[in-house]
């Protein structure tokens, strides 16, 4: 009989920048805990490095980082210092006010999928445990 | 329901008249020349309905008359029909430069104030040469210097001209104004406006943006500011009580007017503690609040919190001149109501958010525009937000009666239904210590998230209809997407080698003196640190390098994480 070991999909919910606007991280963090994930929350205002450094601690398979002001324009900052840090199959949404037109930069840039105002909370979820899984299978062994 | 519309001497017999006889004579007084005002169909529209009879004592006790008793109808007894509220648009982008220029085209199509939005970088406390240069000046001006501020409010007259800063603790940008008031010739008790970032407590519990110092540093500052503007700046409002962060992080229109409420007896007990006289302070108490699209609820929500704090300021404070008993208010149509699916559909959002506002009395309104959930409002969707205000009030005709829906079967009920709601709240509130505590141990940020999260469950299960959200969706409309505007790479670049010029410039011991003199202040229990911050403006002192500095004395407090 094949047991498959399932591990809960573990999810950085954070904000990079300057902006401190956090209903939507904390709305965010909360849906995807009730749906059984591991979150790992933090303040706004991180620094990318700080970001990369607790995803890696925490052996995270998601970033998700919440914008309302343009803080999502360093995004692609974020994308470069994750891949230096051999952590490129860490998958990353956005959510939040992107502009039509930066969301291609981001997606160029690696990011998995833009949450615009609206998105639903089966939508937020479904995407991001695939991605997880995504992840999960990506990930390098040590 | 019997109306009368004008009062005759023989009625002087019952009460409602007699109060019916006061009013018309303080409304005489106040409005000047009174407009004939007609209908299309030629009916004449008095300025105020009310019962003829009043045979319990109901009406007085409730509702009253605008300006005088509870103030439910009003706190003016002339409001709408004689000055219509403040047109207050919130801008700001770019440089200095590029405000200035927006503010006075603003200002020629109706706007009859200002308000200054800074940068995000300036929020955190971070001047320009400090942080990611690509954020800079994409939701706000770049001010951290008094030159900026002086080219910010460039041919302004501010002495003339309402102003609003939002300026969060330890108030950078009012100490800038006021140097740069000094300089121009203009004396401190001409400058009028508001502090509208100055509720420390709304900051620590629903907007981060603005949470700059820790909370004990932050009740200080808000003090020593509020002492030095009594003093010197007497028609200054050194305090704006925020409901509007609480309601857009998720609070119910009655939460957010309760928790409101109860930070305003917070502010006003620490007030008193200092020894200032209620009936002083409360005369610069303003409040802050968001409207949302539920219409009669938003109406019922501002009634009711208008009786709340007068029945207050009597009962708690001991209030005795009716002007301390004002429920001052601004409101700020709600973004969180915005849909980015069909953006246009905004517009009539917009319209339906300011006339609950209006309805419910409000003294100045920033209605948002359409694509605020899209980008940073564009000039064009910034002049349609306006526009919306002007055809409410002249095309519309909503300024012609005072408090149209008061005497309503449902308007009336619901107000006293929301009054239970937001007086249970603030006994929630008074029961964990007051507003200060029950921050500081997380049980308002409970609150509010739970109620955001229920909300958001609502929407993601249909139970409310979102139009083009979740029914009547439409394929997206990308021409209807406005082009976004963002400041240059030069222009940031050049803004930089102005602060560093600026801080290479000056007096360096004269700026040095003052920045000792400013720690030393933080430092004693007495002194004042709002003086000393002006001071070190004059000094030329930047605003990252004063929060750096009242960072270090007073600690910056990181908000608490509550799940």
């Amino acid at each position: 009989m094949n047991e498959v070991l399932t591990t809960p999909a573990r999810v950085l919910v954070t904000k990079i920048g300057l902006d401190g606007h956090d209903r939507g991280s904390r709305i965010i963090a909360a849906f995807l805990r009730d749906a059984g994930m591991e979150v790992i929350y933090t303040n706004p205002w991180q620094k990318i490095d700080a970001v990369v450094k607790l995803a890696m601690e925490e052996d995270v398979d998601v970033v998700g980082i919440s914008s309302l002001a343009t803080d999502h324009l360093l995004v692609p900052k974020l994308m470069k210092a994750l891949a230096e840090a051999d952590l490129a199959h860490i998958r990353v949404v956005v959510g939040g006010i992107v502009p039509d037109e930066d969301e291609a930069d981001l997606i160029a840039s690696g990011v998995s999928k833009v949450f615009h105002p609206g998105a639903g909370r089966e939508e937020i979820v479904e995407t991001v445990d695939a991605l997880a899984k995504a992840a999960a299978k990506d990930r390098p062994l040590d | 329901m019997n109306v009368v519309k004008k009062v005759t001497a023989t009625d002087a017999d019952n009460s409602t008249a007699q109060d019916a006889k006061n009013w018309q004579g303080n409304y005489d007084k106040m409005i000047g020349k009174d407009r004939a005002t007609r209908n299309r169909s030629g009916v004449a529209i008095e300025p105020l309905y009310y019962p003829e009879n009043d045979p319990d004592g109901a009406y007085a006790q409730k509702l009253g008359f605008p300006g005088d008793g509870p103030t439910t109808r009003g706190i003016y007894p002339t409001m709408h029909r004689g000055r219509t509220w403040t047109q207050r648009q919130l801008i700001g982008l770019g440089r200095p430069e590029d405000f200035n220029e927006r503010i006075k085209s603003i200002l020629r199509s109706g706007a009859s104030a200002l308000s200054i939005i800074p940068c995000n970088s300036v929020y955190r406390g971070l001047d320009c040469d400090d942080v990611e240069p690509e954020l800079l000046g994409t939701c706000g001006t770049v001010i951290n210097s008094e030159e900026d501020m002086d080219i910010s409010l460039r041919d302004i007259p501010i002495d003339e001209i309402s102003i609003g800063l939002n300026d969060p603790s330890p108030f950078t940008m009012l100490a800038q104004m006021l140097v740069v008031a000094e300089r121009r010739g203009i004396p401190w008790t001409k400058v009028t406006g508001t502090s509208n970032q100055s509720d420390y407590i709304s900051h620590f519990v629903a907007n981060h943006m603005f949470y700059r110092l820790s909370l004990p540093g932050a009740r200080r500052v808000l003090m020593d500011t509020m002492t030095y503007c009594a003093e010197h700046v007497p028609n200054w409002n050194g305090l704006s009580v925020v409901g509007q962060h609480m309601q857009q992080a998720g609070a119910t229109p009655a939460q957010a007017m309760g928790l409101t409420l109860s930070t305003a007896i917070q502010y006003a007990k620490d007030c008193q503690s200092r020894g200032m006289d209620p009936d002083k302070f409360l005369q610069r108490f303003t409040f802050f609040f968001d409207i949302s699209v539920s219409f009669f609820e938003e109406v019922a929500k501002f009634r009711a919190g208008r009786r709340i704090w007068n029945n207050l300021c009597k009962e708690r404070f001991g209030a005795t001149d009716p002007r301390a008993m004002r429920f001052k208010f601004h409101g700020q149509t709600s973004g969180c109501d915005l849909t980015r699916q069909q953006p246009l559909n905004n517009i009539a959002r917009v319209t339906v958010q300011a006339m609950a506002g209006i309805f419910g009395g409000l003294q100045s309104l920033h209605t948002d525009g359409y694509d605020e959930v899209l980008s940073t409002p564009s000039q064009d969707s910034a002049k349609i937000a306006i526009s919306t205000q002007n055809i409410l009030k002249h095309e519309a005709h909503l300024v012609d009666v005072i408090d149209p829906l008061g005497g309503s079967y449902y308007v009336e009920s619901l107000t006293d239904a929301m009054e239970e709601e937001i007086l249970k709240v603030i006994a929630q509130i008074d029961a964990e210590g007051g507003m200060y505590k029950a921050v500081e141990s997380g049980f308002v940020q409970h609150m509010i998230g739970a109620s955001a999260l229920e909300f958001q469950d609502q929407v993601d299960s249909g139970e409310q209809i979102v139009v083009g959200v979740n029914a009547y969706q439409e394929e997206e409309d990308a021409a209807s997407r406005p082009v976004l505007e963002r400041p240059s790479k030069e222009d940031m670049e050049a803004q930089i080698a102005r602060l560093t010029k600026n801080k290479a410039d000056r007096d360096q011991a004269a700026f040095e003196a003052a920045m000792k003199n400013l720690r030393e202040v933080a430092q004693s229990e007495d002194g004042n640190i709002f003086g000393a911050e002006i001071d070190a403006v004059r000094a030329g002192a930047s605003q990252g390098e004063i929060i750096a500095l009242l960072r270090e004395e007073l600690g910056f407090g990181q908000p608490l994480v509550v799940a």
